[in-house]
């Protein structure tokens, strides 16, 4: 260790892992602005040169460029890939070959080979074999599970893009600590951890030794998987670049164990800084060194890959992977973590050019030193390609080591992580509790009849007009149902991922006792919040189908819509929130976790929309619901700043896993001048 | 105080972020105006004007040292004991305020507007065409009382933001552009000129109204005849 640590100040992190502590210790805060980065090398751009075209083949392909229908993707399972190894000073790509996908079957055979067979892929007979006779996969754990109510949920998509066909995701390791440590002295540390779990043998206590099992079989795997490549890494990085790489190579493993909805990779910048900083004090390397390493660890970021349904990739308007890097964000001392690799991580949409991937993401506060604002301001104006996430508003809870998962996740690096849980559909939610719990859409197959979804509530009677209170009270009694099918589908799920699609490689690197977050989201919230305004202040009657199922609404006089810093109208978004999470909680969640909610569609409103009938608001069947926590598109009328703080008084302690608001505006609209 | 609509978040009317009250009446028939919505003088919705300032008040967060709250219209000079109002209560809790009028309610023997410019900040004079007759034509007024206002507003030392639609072929000829400067130029207390390049996003609102377009065929200025307007009329 004493090489590879040299002249880092120690401290508890050299005892224990304490990633933070070791930041805190080392890193160097910088104020100043853009202007030492160096531009991209000869190598780096021939590199890209590669990348584009064989991006180009890609499309011109139909989307795939090729795909491994043989090889089960594991940490250790392809032999070392290149795009050119002489010019890639980071290495290692997802199978043997650049853009071929990998086969990744754990999570549902079905749904891997399905999406083989969309690009003019076959499965290979031995893989389907084991993996429909030998080998259980989640998406078969959950199916035997299911209870008929969740299936009939699933069916009307009250629930909607639940994770048992897919993986996950949302995990993120500590890919840090593989590059501080090195690979066996983590391993160590899970022996250490799985020796405390003795004495009485619960179910919980089994189940814990076989993770950590399967932890330091991950572990392992990592190691053969970076010799592969020509790396020890079971020692500590000695340097800027092995660091980047040990790092990279613990992601990698990552997504080859796991095909999951988000692929985030944590808060790296200020870590990685602190090699770069030594070598460049140290003579080792140059600005421009140091920005080649990083400009080629972004674009292996960049080319992360999975095999996946078409649907899948029209949920999401595009094939995200969400490598989300944190950065920035202020110390919870007072001093910002932003350094120079902050802005050499950023540059790379400068070096390579804009890209979605990875989502780089700005942990904004107030206090972050003015050239670093304006340089992530510069750079938005230039590419268009940074997310920014308020670290003033998550700080105080997460303290200044969380990162985002996805879009807005937030978890402290390595000590959090969370299960996955999509959305339920609040709109719908409130046409059921108008019709009793009958969908307005979907048909019983046996009966031809409107399906019974949930057990037969008492639906609104007459002819109208609806009446508030009565709604309301249907209402909050349909949610109650809602809320509780929703935890006990979410806790069968999450169940049986852990049982047969583990993440063992990325809970290797979290610690052992990790807190769990239960994440639930809602979409449709600003439609149930409109079509309750609309049933309070306007008069809103039914209209029945042959079957005595309302169907539609007539809306007579005006009412306020949420979106424009009206409380009337946006105190229903806030009950709603309020009402829904505090049903949530009162469930008992698989693991322990801690339920949390989000409100956050950013792209699957739109399916969401598809299955939601006509809404009291005046939405017709099947147009989009808005995105995450937005106003319904067009109803906010009176200016950006009434629309942000209808949106901005949905409480965040109710909705901790984040809260989303889609907004675009014009450069001419923000003024005159730069 | 009979107003049209509000915006919460205005970046272009004056300095800063501001709260935007679109008065609603104008007695002036501008061949470009965008917004042919707010010239009824019947239309819109009546409010108190306590009413309207305690709503731009929930937006003083987000105002800074530049900005506050413009009132524009249509024409907000038509109803000027309101307009005095409004912005006596905002200057009450220190808001800066902001007039956007075209200046043709204006005369100089109604004492009204020296209390008009004791609660106001700065003043946007639309100064639509510095020639009589083709103001007559393009506005269907005479521009006396509008150079008359910006006389008044030099007079009175009152910070001014002259501006100046540009429409090809109507208003961007050198010669009237540079009477125009020559007008401004001896104004004391104007710090800045705008030109407001001519746009057809008001088209739509015309054709809502079944109303004849009638700029039908003209299309916005040229970057090129933009800078050249800036270059001849900015200080």
């Amino acid at each position: 260790m004493k090489e590879a640590w040299r002249g880092f100040e120690q401290g508890k992190w050299c005892e224990e892992i304490d990633v933070r502590d070791f930041i805190q210790r080392n890193y160097t805060p910088y104020e100043g602005d853009g202007a030492f980065l160096a531009p991209a090398t000869k190598a780096t751009e021939k590199l890209w040169q590669q990348v584009l075209e064989l991006s180009k083949e890609e499309r011109e392909r139909g989307g795939v460029y090729d795909a491994d229908t043989d090889t089960v993707s594991r940490v250790n399972s392809h032999k070392a890939g290149y795009f050119d190894k002489k010019l890639e000073k980071i290495v290692g790509l997802q199978t043997d070959e650049p853009f071929k996908r990998a086969l990744m079957p754990f999570g549902g055979i079905r749904m891997a080979e399905e999406s083989l067979n969309m690009y003019g892929y076959q499965v290979s007979p031995r893989v389907k074999d084991i993996f429909s006779h030998y080998r259980k996969t989640h998406n078969d754990g959950v199916y035997d599970a299911y209870t008929p109510e969740m299936r009939r949920a699933r069916t009307a998509h009250i629930l909607t893009g639940l994770p048992d066909t897919y993986g996950r995701g949302r995990i993120v390791g500590d890919y840090r600590r593989v590059a501080l440590y090195g690979v066996d002295f983590l391993i160590a540390q899970k022996e250490k951890d799985k020796l405390l779990k003795d004495g009485d043998m619960s179910p919980d206590k089994i189940r814990d030794r076989e993770e950590l099992s399967e932890q330091v079989k991950a572990l392992k795997a990592l190691k053969e998987m970076a010799a592969e490549y020509g790396f020890d890494i079971s020692k500590p990085a000695t340097n800027a670049q092995e660091a980047i790489q040990w790092l990279y190579f613990g992601y990698l493993a990552a997504v080859k164990d796991q095909n999951g909805a988000a692929m985030s990779i944590g808060r790296n910048t200020t870590f990685l800084d602190i090699y770069i900083q030594r070598d460049l004090e140290e003579g080792t390397i140059t600005e421009s060194e140091a920005q080649e390493f990083i400009d080629h660890f972004v674009m292996k970021l960049r080319v992360v890959k999975f095999m996946r349904i078409r649907e899948y990739n029209e949920l999401f308007s595009g094939d995200p992977t969400w490598v989300t890097e944190s950065i920035g964000g202020m110390g919870i001392d007072g001093r910002p973590l932003v350094t120079k690799t902050s802005f050499r991580i950023l540059h790379t949409l400068v070096n390579l050019g804009p890209a979605p991937e990875p989502n780089l993401t700005v942990l904004w506060s107030k206090l972050l030193p003015e050239n670093f604002k304006r340089f992530c301001a510069e750079t938005s104006i230039k590419t268009s390609a940074i997310q920014y996430e308020s670290d003033d508003l998550m700080r105080p809870e997460m303290g200044d080591d969380y990162c985002i998962a996805c879009c807005v996740s937030s978890m402290r690096v390595g000590k959090d992580m969370q299960f996955f849980g999509a959305r339920a559909n609040l709109a719908k939610c409130l046409l059921y509790a108008i019709n009793g719990g009958k969908d307005e859409l979907v048909k019983d197959k046996k009966t031809g009849l409107p399906l019974q979804v949930s057990p037969e509530f008492a639906p609104v009677l007459g002819d109208g007009p609806l009446d508030f209170n009565e709604v309301l009270k249907k209402y909050d009694n349909m949610m109650t149902w809602l809320a509780g099918l929703y935890v006990n589908t979410l806790n069968v799920i999450h169940y049986m991922h852990d049982k047969y699609c583990y993440e063992a490689l990325e809970m290797a690197l979290h610690d052992t006792e990790v807190r769990r977050f239960f994440a639930t989201g809602v979409a449709g919230l600003s439609c149930a919040a409109d079509s309750l305004s609309a049933i309070k202040y306007a008069k809103v009657y039914p209209v029945r189908n042959e079957y005595g199922i309302v169907t539609d609404y007539r809306i007579e006089g005006d009412y306020p819509n949420y979106g424009n810093n009206d409380d009337r109208a946006d105190e229903l978004a806030v009950w709603l929130v309020k009402t829904f999470m505090d049903k949530i909680k009162s469930h008992t969640t698989y693991r322990e976790s801690v339920p949390t909610m989000s409100i956050l569609t950013i792209t699957s409103n739109v399916v969401y929309g598809k299955n939601t009938g006509n809404t009291p608001d005046g939405r017709r069947a099947g147009e989009p619901l808005a995105p995450g926590a937005n106003p319904m598109h067009g109803r906010d009328t009176h200016g950006a700043l009434a629309s942000l703080e209808s949106v901005a008084k949905i409480p965040y302690e109710f909705a901790r896993d984040g809260i989303s608001n889609t907004f675009s505006i014009t450069p001419q609209s923000l003024g005159k001048d730069d | 105080m009979r107003i049209h609509s509000t915006e919460s978040f205005g970046t272009v009317d004056g300095p800063g972020i501001r709260f935007v009250v679109f008065a609603q009446g104008c007695p002036m028939r501008c061949k470009y105006c965008h917004n042919p919505d707010t010239w009824g003088i019947g239309g819109g919705k009546e409010r108190s004007v306590q009413e309207i300032a305690d709503e731009a008040l929930r937006y003083k967060s987000y105002f800074g040292a530049k900005g506050g709250v413009t009132v524009s219209g249509g024409e907000p000079l038509l109803q000027l004991d309101e307009l005095i109002k409004l912005f006596s209560l905002l200057k009450e809790k220190r808001i800066h305020t902001c007039l956007d009028t075209s200046g043709i309610c204006f005369r100089e023997e109604d004492k009204r507007y020296e209390d008009l410019l004791a609660v106001t900040d700065l003043v946007l004079l639309d100064i639509k065409h510095i020639d009589g007759a083709a103001h007559k034509s393009l506005t269907g007024h005479s521009n006396a009382a509008p150079l008359a206002f910006a006389e008044y507003l030099s007079k009175h030392k009152k910070p001014t933001w002259i501006r100046h639609v540009l429409v090809p072929g109507i208003t961007d000829g050198e010669e009237n552009l540079k009477k125009l400067r020559a007008f401004t130029d001896r104004l004391e207390t104007v710090e800045k000129v705008e030109v407001l390049p001519y746009h057809t996003m008001g088209k739509v609102k015309y054709e809502n109204l079944g109303m004849a377009y009638p700029l039908e065929g003209v299309e916005p200025p040229s970057k090129e005849s933009v800078e050249r307007a800036k270059k001849i009329l900015s200080k």
